[in-house]
């Protein structure tokens, strides 16, 4: 061996066991959240995690934060509100964490919300609905793209207008994050005069929607919207398709929860096809942006050994932007001071994988980023389909549009 | 007036379904006084055998459930078995420590359909799913139809067995006095196991019409278990015919509350419909 490489090698593992013998003494920085693994909302839940344990490999590959390495300390709130704020008292109180993420979805986030609040602890929400509407916390940062409250019902009824809808069914699931979404539906339908003639709102548990759509149908609406839960999404356009929904309605979906997890898609098929429904990243061309697809690359190699979402489009990037902006505001503030993060969080624009995010008063998106997009084109049972771009054509916002609304919705349906 | 008449209709065909996963718990809790309160999970951990089979081999689901009968015949042996010899035989708490322990099945069976199923929701196809029968305006979903046919079929040919076979009619003894039996030589034991098997194998089918009707998720059970046992209760405790006229009068009540009054009022009219039947008559519709 020559000289020189020899010394090479020798500082090389000299620099290495130094740098790793300090990331080790140092403590861990620890991120604690809970995580549905159980339950109905578990497929979001584990692809959640997945997207999240993917930033903190990334960022314990880089040294870490502050130089040291980053922890998760994740429980099973089993897709319960009953379970999360023990958990949570739990995290700050016994195993004393520095940073707080929420769990998937509204449900289990709602009932934390007065206790983050009472503690001053900042925390960064993951996919709940108007959690913090009534409670006002200012250290709430939520990484989904929806934007002011009422822009996810507006969009949908931009397009269904434009189609020409001039009446509204809504048919919601009796739980937090779908009352959320009808309460904002109700209200800009009517700012804008159209009757809603059909508002009904259903059981969790519900085994049969046969019934609840023909009492739909005959209301003979030409908008509908629907605010399900993944255990629903699918019963209702089973239901859809055996029952019929009628030739007046324009346009149909816009709040189905389950519709963006492979294995609903999957199951459904062709069954999905017309349906306009809400999203948040889909394989289109505007999508793209930095880190986004060595993400995905990573992503698809450990989803087939988690046994989770093979396409983990909904969630998993959002949870490793939680943990972009995170890092962002931690090296900027060279601080863990919640309070010094949470101004950062607030007063700059962060680039993630998702494309840019900043943040209104409320700790929601400033402008919303939720798409609407229309499935068309599906085949039945074949998963690989939805990693090509047209099967989810974007129809909002304008700035991430690939195409136009295809209306009545049976016309859509072919 | 078409509403109202579609959802009785509609209601009868989910009835008849409701009837076809609480039959085999009219069995174990009715006649075999067993608190069977992981019947609901056997019931999922069958959907999962249909779509197994139906995902790898692309069998029907309803050969499929068939198909495992034979297997759940054995599973519910062993369950039985292992239930008598670790709470029944020895003592009279069985009850309270039997739930404990049909509670920890149905949580093992759950994890065990998770670690490996994952936690996705899971379908099946067929001819009949997704497609429906039209009478003139009216449609009804062909798989609600094929779940009726069945459930209908699967409930007769219980009560026949149950009635008219030599083993039904030993399975009816030893629920009405299982000491009196024991002197006539017969081992109630045996005969308690044998009932628990059929109870069981019954659930193959009653597996693959979950499936059928609608997709399936590791933690369905929970949402069955007060629908089965408020069938069950409803129906009068053993007895199969009421069994079916209690699931159908859910059936069509839940429909009708589904589409004439709001749906948020469909689970409180089913409870409210099992205290009314309670309060009048506490054996349940058909009950001694």
């Amino acid at each position: 061996m020559k000289r020189r490489t020899f010394l090479g090698g020798a500082m090389a593992v000299a620099v290495v066991g130094h740098g790793s013998s300090a990331f080790a003494q140092q403590s861990p920085i620890k991120i604690g959240m809970s995580m549905p693994q159980t339950g109905g909302l578990a497929g979001g839940g584990k692809a959640s995690l997945l997207g999240i344990e993917i930033w903190r490999d990334d960022i314990n590959a880089k040294g870490g934060l502050l130089g040291r390495k980053v922890e998760l300390v994740v429980y099973d709130d089993k897709s319960s509100a009953s379970e999360t704020p023990a958990i949570y008292a739990k995290l700050v109180d016994v195993d004393k964490v520095d940073l707080l993420f929420a769990p998937y979805a509204t449900v289990p986030t709602a009932p934390i919300m007065p206790f983050v609040k009472q503690r001053g602890l900042l925390l960064m929400g993951n996919f709940s609905f108007q959690v913090n509407s009534k409670v006002g916390h200012d250290m709430w940062f939520n990484n989904a793209p929806w934007g002011p409250a009422d822009s996810w019902a507006a969009s949908f009824l931009d397009l269904a207008q434009k189609a020409g809808g001039k009446n509204m069914a809504l048919l919601t699931a009796d739980q937090e994050f779908a009352q959320n979404l009808a309460l904002t539906a109700r209200d800009v339908a009517k700012k804008r005069n159209i009757p809603v003639v059909f508002d009904q709102v259903y059981p969790p548990n519900t085994v049969e929607f046969s019934s609840i759509i023909r009492a739909l149908k005959a209301a003979k609406p030409d908008i509908v919207y629907v605010a399900s839960y993944p255990p629903d999404s699918a019963g209702i356009l089973r239901a859809v398709n055996e029952i019929g929904i009628g030739d007046d309605v324009k346009i149909f979906g816009g709040g189905m929860v389950g519709l963006q997890f492979a294995a609903v898609m999957s199951n459904l098929g062709s069954l999905l096809n017309g349906v306009v429904n809400y999203n948040t990243w889909l394989p289109e061309k505007s999508m793209y942006f930095d880190g986004t697809k060595e993400f995905f690359d990573k992503y698809t190699k450990r989803a087939i050994e988690a046994k989770v979402d093979p396409l983990g489009y909904y969630l998993a990037p959002f949870g490793y932007a939680m943990g972009e902006m995170i890092a962002a505001a931690v090296n900027s503030t060279k601080s863990l001071d919640q309070k010094g993060i949470a101004k950062y969080l607030r007063e700059n624009e962060h680039k993630t994988i998702v494309g840019p995010i900043a943040f209104a008063a409320d700790g929601e998106r400033k402008e919303t980023a939720t798409l609407q997009a229309q499935f068309r084109g599906v085949k039945d049972k074949d998963i690989e389909q939805f990693r090509s771009s047209g099967k989810q054509v974007i129809l909002f916002p304008d700035k991430l549009k690939t195409g136009d609304l295809i209306s009545p919705f049976e016309a859509a349906r072919k | 007036m078409d509403l109202l008449l579609g959802a009785v209709v509609l209601g009868v065909l989910l009835g008849c379904f409701y009837a076809a996963v609480s039959v085999g718990l009219s069995v174990s809790f009715g006649l075999l006084d067993v608190p069977h309160v992981a019947h609901p999970a056997f019931l999922v951990l069958a959907s999962y055998g249909v779509y197994q089979l139906n995902d790898s081999y692309d069998l029907d689901p309803l050969l499929a459930g068939l198909a495992i009968t034979p297997l759940f015949f054995l599973f519910g042996l062993l369950a039985y078995r292992v239930y008598y010899e670790t709470f029944e035989r020895r003592g009279s708490d069985a009850g309270v420590r039997g739930i404990a322990f049909f509670f920890g099945i149905a949580f093992i069976i759950e994890v065990l359909i998770i670690l490996q199923f994952g936690v996705d929701q899971r379908s099946v196809t067929a001819t009949y799913i997704g497609k429906s029968w039209r009478f003139g305006e009216f449609r009804v979903p062909i798989r609600q139809l094929v779940a009726f046919a069945v459930a209908l079929a699967l409930t007769v040919v219980l009560a026949v067995y149950l009635s008219k076979t030599f083993m039904g009619r030993a399975i009816r003894a030893v629920a009405q006095d299982e000491e009196a039996l024991r002197l006539m030589g017969a081992n109630p034991v045996r005969i308690k196991q044998f009932a628990f098997g059929i109870a069981t194998a019954v659930l193959g089918i009653a597996g693959a019409l979950l499936i059928i009707v609608a997709p399936v998720e590791p933690t369905l059970d929970r949402a069955y278990i007060g629908r089965t046992f408020c069938v069950v209760v409803m129906a009068g405790l053993g007895s199969i015919s009421g069994t079916l006229i209690a699931a159908i009068i859910l059936g069509v009540a839940e429909s009708i509350v589904l589409t004439m009054f709001g749906a948020s009022w469909a689970p409180a009219i089913s409870f409210a419909m099992l205290l009314g039947v309670l309060a009048v008559r506490p054996q349940g519709l058909l009950g001694r």
